[in-house]
């Protein structure tokens, strides 16, 4: 029986004892005189059986699925000759697939030997097992669950608390999971990262000057130095990102100012939302954009006056991603530029000042750490972008601070370390999750500053 | 004295009124450019990839030889399968163009119809034996090239790499009239392919569909108990804080950094075959859960506290006034961040080149097990190819992304206006 007859078989026990359930406590209250002399509703009967039927059976379901293979494994490999004890990790598990190719008769005894023959049967024994014996397990469980729910039910005993506990219990794991991703997010990037420094250490990482990853394979390697210094590839971040603020900066600012304070209500309700359209064209397209036409635009344009453009420059990948992040930045100005109470602006138009000169000198200022706030997350936007970066800007690291040539970025290597094969003892591929490690800081970082300013130099009116 | 003030107040006047003008046309600008951006964009996309939806056929007439084609009369049906239709098709063009003799010129003459034509034929033929022995004249896929150089080449635009002696084979069959552009169906149902003419976004619209299916039904449940407890059930404690926080930063986290987990937690660690649509899924519903939770919050706390105290007040439990009073009236607010929360998860490409779905997949997938690519990281895959047929195909599969993007967000503000309750 396969998983999903077996979740499909689940489900149907699962239906079945609801309606257990409810006819149990129908009949529960037939003698008393209706269900009014129920504890609870004939609903929640029916609830408690699926708790039963559902709770245990997914439990057993899990934890058998997710240690099923170490625990067969670990008994085959138990039987195998003493030689198979001295291999290491990679070679044992590469004759344990082939062990598991032989029981499944994709390959012949004779490739493995004699030698393996108790091996390979225990494997064949123990698949049969768990194909039959698991599913036949869960099910039963699940009935006596329901058999169970059933037998305890009684009309004195409010099922009602027992039901809307587990509902809650639900609900708190659910949020739980946004704390586990997070966890998640960590230790992963962490775990492979102190592995990651073990290789190469961490002072050459940080304040290394140099970026190329290929490490020799061979001793005698030409052009395969295996240096890990991350200086250019932040200084390649920064760059691009510095471009792509100083596009969405000032326009952000002063479309949000322009639409909130001077716009039509008509104009406003037709601009804004058309310009959160740029917010939610995909990236890989904005990559397209500036890869095959922003890019080749500015080398013809550099070109014509005499200025020598990478075809990957810094400047289209930052263009590209500063027109993405317009309207990020304007919409945040937007809320904090209208939050702004109106008494304020009648304040400065009563002595005289102009629109523009209130809105320079009254709003701005009041509007700053809101704005301020929303800069630091579209900074910490651009430096986490990725696929403009990657179809716009280079993939060798160079350490520039010139626009026009071509730099790599953080986020581009993470790409280019794994994407292909990869085999995770190797600096190469560890590097990427280093590299994953910074970014999460310094987003993590800018995030918790912005949070700061907005919350400590807000302005409270009213 | 109060002259005087007047007078530099005048004088002050002109300066200051020409920097509100001069402010006020700042603004202007920068909506103006946004504007043009977007519009730039959109006439880019549509500029290179509207080409691609048609395609250019040459219709040749068939004389389906038996010898040629190595079948025994009566044919068999396995037999068509390893017949020789590259022979049919080559001695019809080697009669059409006697001229061409040298072993070059003839390769290049047999590349003027797609590779692929073999198939179609097949096909014709498996579905009609009495064809054999038989003329019959046919439309045919051509070549990438011949097919980029008689949408584009014939107008002097300089594109592809057709040889000037193909050219001239092009050209002649046009004056035959034997060349035409049709509506390109195969860009909808076939899947990817290394021959450009062939290929279609069939596998990558699927393995968006069954990415996008898993994200839903994991993140949206998850999403709304997550929401439903922080807004109801909650109490105001530090465990609730650091919920609160987390949720927040998760919302911040760059979409590369999920798929950095997906390939540790969910690929190393439990298991999970890479490249199939239900590991990208988990990653994308991890990605899209803080977004679908904090508009579901957003769309409780609408739902006017008298609501809950009305229920409260005859008599019903906390559980069943969330169930049965604030869940109802806020659903629609929540399906609607949901489906705002899938097109983000639909344009994503990053954590989807983490975890192998970047592999060259012929065949759509059919389950979330199938290996699979989705629609941005086929338009990734294709942009990077050299063939200028290809250009055009990115372009157009980036309009077949943005138009499900545009259907997608319509949906979401038509349930807005239609369901939303005002109170």
């Amino acid at each position: 029986m396969d998983l999903s007859t077996l979740v499909l078989v689940l489900i149907a026990v699962t239906v079945a004892s609801y309606y257990g359930g409810v006819m149990r406590s129908q009949a529960l209250a037939g003698p008393l005189g209706g269900i009014k002399h129920l504890a609870a509703l004939p609903s929640y009967y029916g609830f408690m059986a699926v708790i039963w039927t559902v709770v245990p059976a997914l439990i057993l379901l899990l934890i058998w699925t997710f240690t099923e293979s170490s625990v067969i494994a670990n008994m085959v490999i138990a039987l195998m000759p003493p030689e198979a004890a001295n291999l290491g990790e990679g070679e044992l598990s590469l004759l344990y697939s082939r062990v598991g190719n032989v029981a499944s008769g994709i390959m012949e005894m004779d490739t493995l030997g004699e030698a393996y023959r108790p091996a390979v049967e225990r494997l064949v024994e123990l698949d049969s097992f768990t194909a039959h014996f698991k599913p036949l397990l869960v099910i039963t469980l699940a009935v006596t669950g329901a058999l169970l729910a059933l037998k305890m039910a009684s009309a004195k005993w409010n099922v009602r608390y027992p039901v809307e506990r587990t509902f809650n219990i639900l609900l708190f794991l659910s949020s739980g999971i946004a704390v586990l991703s997070t966890a998640g997010i960590i230790f992963s990037v962490l775990f492979e990262s102190i592995r990651f420094f073990q290789q190469i250490p961490l002072f050459n990482f940080l304040f290394g000057t140099e970026w190329s990853p290929q490490i020799a394979i061979r001793a005698d390697q030409v052009g395969a130095s295996g240096a890990f210094g991350v200086v250019p590839l932040l200084v390649g971040t920064l760059l691009i990102s510095a471009i792509a603020m100083l596009v969405a900066v000032p326009t952000g600012l002063m479309s949000a100012i322009y639409l909130a304070e001077y716009a039509s209500k008509k104009t406003r309700d037709i601009v804004k939302p058309l310009l959160e359209i740029l917010a939610g064209i995909p990236t890989i397209v904005y990559g397209f954009f500036a890869a095959i036409t922003v890019a080749p635009a500015i080398r013809r344009a550099g070109e014509s006056i005499g200025l020598e453009v990478a075809s990957e420059s810094a400047l289209a990948a930052g263009l590209v991603m500063g027109v993405m992040i317009i309207p990020f930045v304007s919409s945040l100005s937007d809320d904090v530029i209208t939050a702004v109470p109106q008494s304020m602006r009648d304040g400065s138009y009563g002595l005289g000042a102009t629109q523009s000169e209130t809105i320079r000198k009254v709003i701005f200022p009041a509007a700053l750490p809101g704005i301020v706030g929303g800069v630091l997350l579209a900074i910490s936007r651009a430096i986490g972008e990725t696929m403009i970066v990657v179809m716009a800007a280079g993939s060798v690291a160079n350490l520039s601070i010139n626009p026009l040539e071509a730099v790599t970025t953080v986020t581009v290597q993470i790409v280019t370390l794994l994407v292909g094969d990869q085999e995770f003892d190797n600096a190469k591929t560890l590097a990427a999750f280093a590299l994953g490690l910074i970014l999460f800081l310094i987003t993590l970082g800018l995030n918790f500053m912005a949070l700061h300013i907005v919350k400590k130099y807000r302005e409270q009116y009213d | 004295m109060s002259n005087l003030i007047r007078e530099m107040v005048r004088s002050n006047l002109k300066k200051r009124y020409q920097a509100e003008q001069r402010f006020r046309l700042y603004g202007l600008a920068s909506v103006g450019f946004g504007l043009l951006c977007l519009a730039l964009l959109f006439a880019d996309i549509i500029y290179k990839g509207a080409g691609a939806f048609r395609q250019t056929v040459v219709e040749v007439e068939l004389y389906f030889d038996p010898e040629v084609l190595g079948l025994n009369i009566p044919v068999e049906t396995d037999q068509i399968r390893s017949a020789n239709f590259d022979g049919v098709i080559r001695l019809m063009l080697r009669e059409r163009f006697p001229e061409v003799t040298t072993r070059a010129d003839r390769r290049a003459l047999y590349g003027l119809l797609s590779v692929n034509a073999v198939y179609d034929l097949q096909a014709l033929v498996m579905a009609n034996p009495k064809l054999i022995g038989q003329s019959r004249k046919i439309w045919l896929l051509a070549d990438d090239d011949v097919d980029m150089y008689y949408k584009y080449g014939r107008e002097g635009e300089q594109v592809g790499r057709l040889a000037e002696i193909s050219r001239i084979w092009v050209e002649q069959l046009a004056d035959d009239g034997v060349v035409k552009t049709q509506f390109n169906t195969g860009f909808f149902t076939n899947g990817d392919s290394r021959d450009p003419e062939i290929s279609g976004v069939k596998g990558a619209v699927m393995g968006s569909f069954f990415t996008l299916i898993v994200t839903f039904i994991i993140s949206f449940p998850i999403g709304v108990a997550a929401a439903i407890y922080m807004e109801e059930f909650a109490p105001k404690n530090k465990l609730t804080d650091f919920i609160e926080v987390n949720i927040n930063n998760l919302a911040a986290v760059p979409s590369i950094i999920f798929g950095l987990l997906g390939l540790a937690v969910f690929i190393n660690f439990f298991g999970v075959p890479r490249s199939v649509p239900l590991v990208g899924g988990l990653v994308l519903s991890l990605m899209t859960l803080p977004t679908v939770i904090i508009s579901s919050r957003a769309s409780i706390t609408a739902v006017p506290p008298s609501i809950r105290e009305a229920a409260l007040g005859i008599g019903a439990s906390k559980v069943q006034v969330v169930l049965h009073h604030v869940l109802p009236l806020a659903i629609p607010g929540m399906l609607t961040g949901a489906i705002i929360g899938m097109a983000r998860a639909l344009g994503e490409t990053a954590p989807l080149l983490m975890i192998g779905m970047i592999a060259f997949i012929i065949d759509p997938p059919s389950s979330v097990l199938d290996p699979a690519t989705t629609l941005p990281v086929q338009i990734y895959l294709w942009a990077d190819s050299p063939e200028r047929a290809f250009t055009e195909r990115t372009s157009a599969a980036i309009m077949v992304l943005l138009a499900f993007l545009i259907v997608m967000n319509s949906l979401a503000v038509w349930l807005r206006r239609r369901l939303e309750t005002r109170w």
